[in-house]
């Protein structure tokens, strides 16, 4: 298990002060100014070192992504964008980071703004998060307030602005380049790519968006340094996670954990174990509602990394575990996911608004068993129509909770569908 | 997506009071010059929260001749997002996370108690103090299920102590947010597990 000590979060759960005194004392804007002087190139290699995957979902290296914005500065601004629209299901992590830990996010702003040369960040804050946006926007007053930020920002001769900017309960603005759009005044719908957003992101200029705890992390790991960040987990998936653990446990909670930690380890040492016992376990989704679940065979031995959830047809995601027990109605449970992304499609591709919607229409009756069995492949063979077919990864993020109940839970379906009015009907 | 229309009956006009006014331009200031279209959702919010919970369509015009935008581009804004209601709501405006997380652990049963104390969705109560939605995951996943009444998240419901804040709420009660067990947060409930050494 992972030893406090290398723990960056301490004050996760808010037993301490959020205000900048109780930061200090925890280490937060030590020495930011000497980081600074070290330089672009120096910060950026820190964070290459770590091996520091993004923690939105989709995992890209973060000092990979910092080296893409331009050495030099053509005339336009570069802005640096942190994406606090923290709305996929399970996952409930940069809240704990804004309201109790705000500091580290400012912090590692102000060092991921300067290696990308940008003056000027935006942090988009989930709508509903009234109370994580005040508290954030206090933080940044005080940060004000003690010369942290602004000009000459914490004394390092970068002058450096951040600005708490908030949505209006769109999932989609979590995807960068809805945000972008959002954060211009518009609809939040996805742009195509290329131009990629290092070259035209927000208002047409270079622009590196992030998620909160990618962020929040990097001022740490440049203070014990990309190599210490580097020796935690294994290979390609390195360092600690914030681990949310909701559904069908004792003691939901989040913690920071070790990546790689094994699934079964983290629910039994953190959330007091699956309710009933191991072995009442039916499936777990790893990775926040988008990635495809896990049965209980696989959740027996699998590690909690990028790589090895990749492994078994499923995904790391944010690192929302979400726990189902046997007393679960899979097919309603995967149905109502489903309604989720009916509900969060932007309406922009064809594929994702028309098929999401479908989708959730015939899996809640087969939840009541009122479907052929011949749709179960009509349904699989239509997550497959919407996979890759569409702008963004919404209709890639409806699309595999299907794939996963089919791959895994087929003769469940099938099961309900032999039993039900349908059948009963034509016998 | 989900269908959002304007309401049919509308007041006859909206303008933001002097203080909203000068709250608006310190938000504007925070967009460079020329993008001031940015603070759309911040004004739209805040015409919302003076027009006592949901957004007439004169609010829209007002916002945008503000922000210089034709009325189309707010219109459009004020649709596309779902915390703009569009429809009048009770004084305290219950939104319930119905979303898997919330489900697998009763948020039914919450659904039960919203239509026994307030009635079907989007119904306001004669007294105009509730009403209520189901909306998607509101991000407070380990502390579920959870709903949102007004700015506040309450966590880690049960049917009754729901029923409780509902009536608490309606009575002109002060009503503690957060947690509604021993919880401060998102810490495990009987005992922490890491981070032990300075509690």
């Amino acid at each position: 298990m992972l030893r406090d000590e290398d723990r960056i979060f301490k004050n996760i759960y808010g037993f301490e002060g959020a205000d900048i005194a109780s930061a200090k004392a925890r280490g937060d804007w030590d020495g930011t100014a000497e980081l600074i002087k070290k330089g672009r190139d120096w910060v950026i290699d820190e964070v290459k070192a770590s091996g520091l995957r993004g923690r939105g979902g989709a995992g890209f290296p973060t000092g990979l992504k910092w080296s893409f914005m331009p050495k030099e500065n053509d005339g336009r601004p570069h802005y640096l964008v942190v994406n606090a629209d923290e709305s996929e299901p399970g996952t409930c992590k940069d809240r704990d980071i804004m309201r109790h830990e705000p500091h580290k996010l400012l912090e590692g702003c102000v060092l991921a703004g300067f290696a990308m040369g940008a003056h000027a960040c935006y942090v988009y804050v989930r709508g509903e998060f009234i109370r994580e946006r005040e508290a954030l926007q206090r933080a940044v007053d005080e940060a004000y307030e003690a010369g942290l930020l602004g000009k000459n920002a914490a004394g390092s001769g970068w002058d450096y602005d951040i600005y708490v900017h908030h949505g209006a309960g769109a999932y989609i603005c979590g995807e960068e380049t809805a945000l972008i759009e959002s954060l211009e005044g518009k609809k939040g719908q996805p742009r195509l790519k290329p131009p990629f957003p290092a070259n035209m992101g927000l208002y047409g200029c270079p622009t590196t968006v992030n998620n909160v705890e990618s962020i929040a992390v990097a001022p740490t790991i440049c203070r014990r340094g990309g190599s210490w960040f580097a020796g935690l987990g294994r290979e390609g998936n390195t360092g600690t996670k914030l681990f949310c653990i909701s559904g069908h446990v004792n003691n939901p909670c989040n913690v920071e954990e070790e990546m790689g930690i094994p699934l079964k380890e983290l629910l039994e040492k953190h959330a007091g174990g699956v309710r009933g016992g191991w072995d009442n376990l039916l499936a777990v989704i790893p990775g926040g509602s988008s990635v495809p679940l896990l049965p209980k065979d696989i959740c027996d031995t699998v590690l909690m990394d990028f790589d090895s959830l990749k492994e078994v047809q499923s995904g790391l995601g944010t690192a929302a575990v979400i726990v189902m027990d046997k007393s679960t109605d899979i097919i309603k449970a995967i149905a109502r996911i489903s309604h989720f992304y009916k509900h969060e499609s932007c309406g922009q591709c064809t594929p994702c608004r028309e098929g999401t919607g479908w989708m959730w229409r015939v899996l809640e009756r087969m939840a009541a068993g009122r479907a052929q069995p011949k749709e179960i492949d009509m349904l699989l063979q239509v997550t497959k129509q919407i996979e890759g077919h569409t702008i963004c990864a919404l209709g890639d993020a409806a699309a595999w909770p299907v794939q996963g109940l089919i791959r895994h839970f087929r003769p469940v379906i099938e099961e309900r569908l032999a039993n039900g009015p349908l059948q009963e009907a034509a016998e | 997506m989900s269908v959002r229309r304007l309401n049919e009956e509308q007041p006859a006009e909206f303008a933001f009071t002097p203080e909203n006014i000068d709250w608006a331009e310190g938000q504007i200031a925070k967009y460079p010059e020329g993008r001031q279209a940015s603070a759309i959702i911040p004004l739209l919010w805040q015409a919302q929260k003076q027009a006592g919970g949901w957004l007439p369509e004169p609010a829209i015009r007002h916002v945008a001749d503000m922000l210089d935008m034709p009325y189309i581009r707010a219109l459009e804004v004020a649709t596309f997002y779902t915390m703009f209601n569009l429809s009048p709501v009770g004084e305290h405006f219950v939104q319930l996370c119905g979303t898997t997380p919330c489900w697998l652990r009763g948020a039914d049963d919450l659904k039960d108690v919203c239509r026994k104390l307030i009635g079907e969705q989007g119904e306001i109560t004669e007294d105009g103090k509730l009403s209520w939605l189901e909306v998607e995951c509101l991000g407070a996943c380990v502390n579920a299920p959870m709903v949102q009444i007004n700015d506040d998240f309450y966590e880690d419901l049960t049917a009754n102590s729901f029923e409780q804040i509902l009536s608490d709420l309606r009575a002109g009660k002060e009503v503690a947010t957060g947690p509604q067990n021993s919880r401060r947060a998102s810490e495990p409930e009987g005992g922490l597990t890491v981070l032990k050494g300075d509690k």
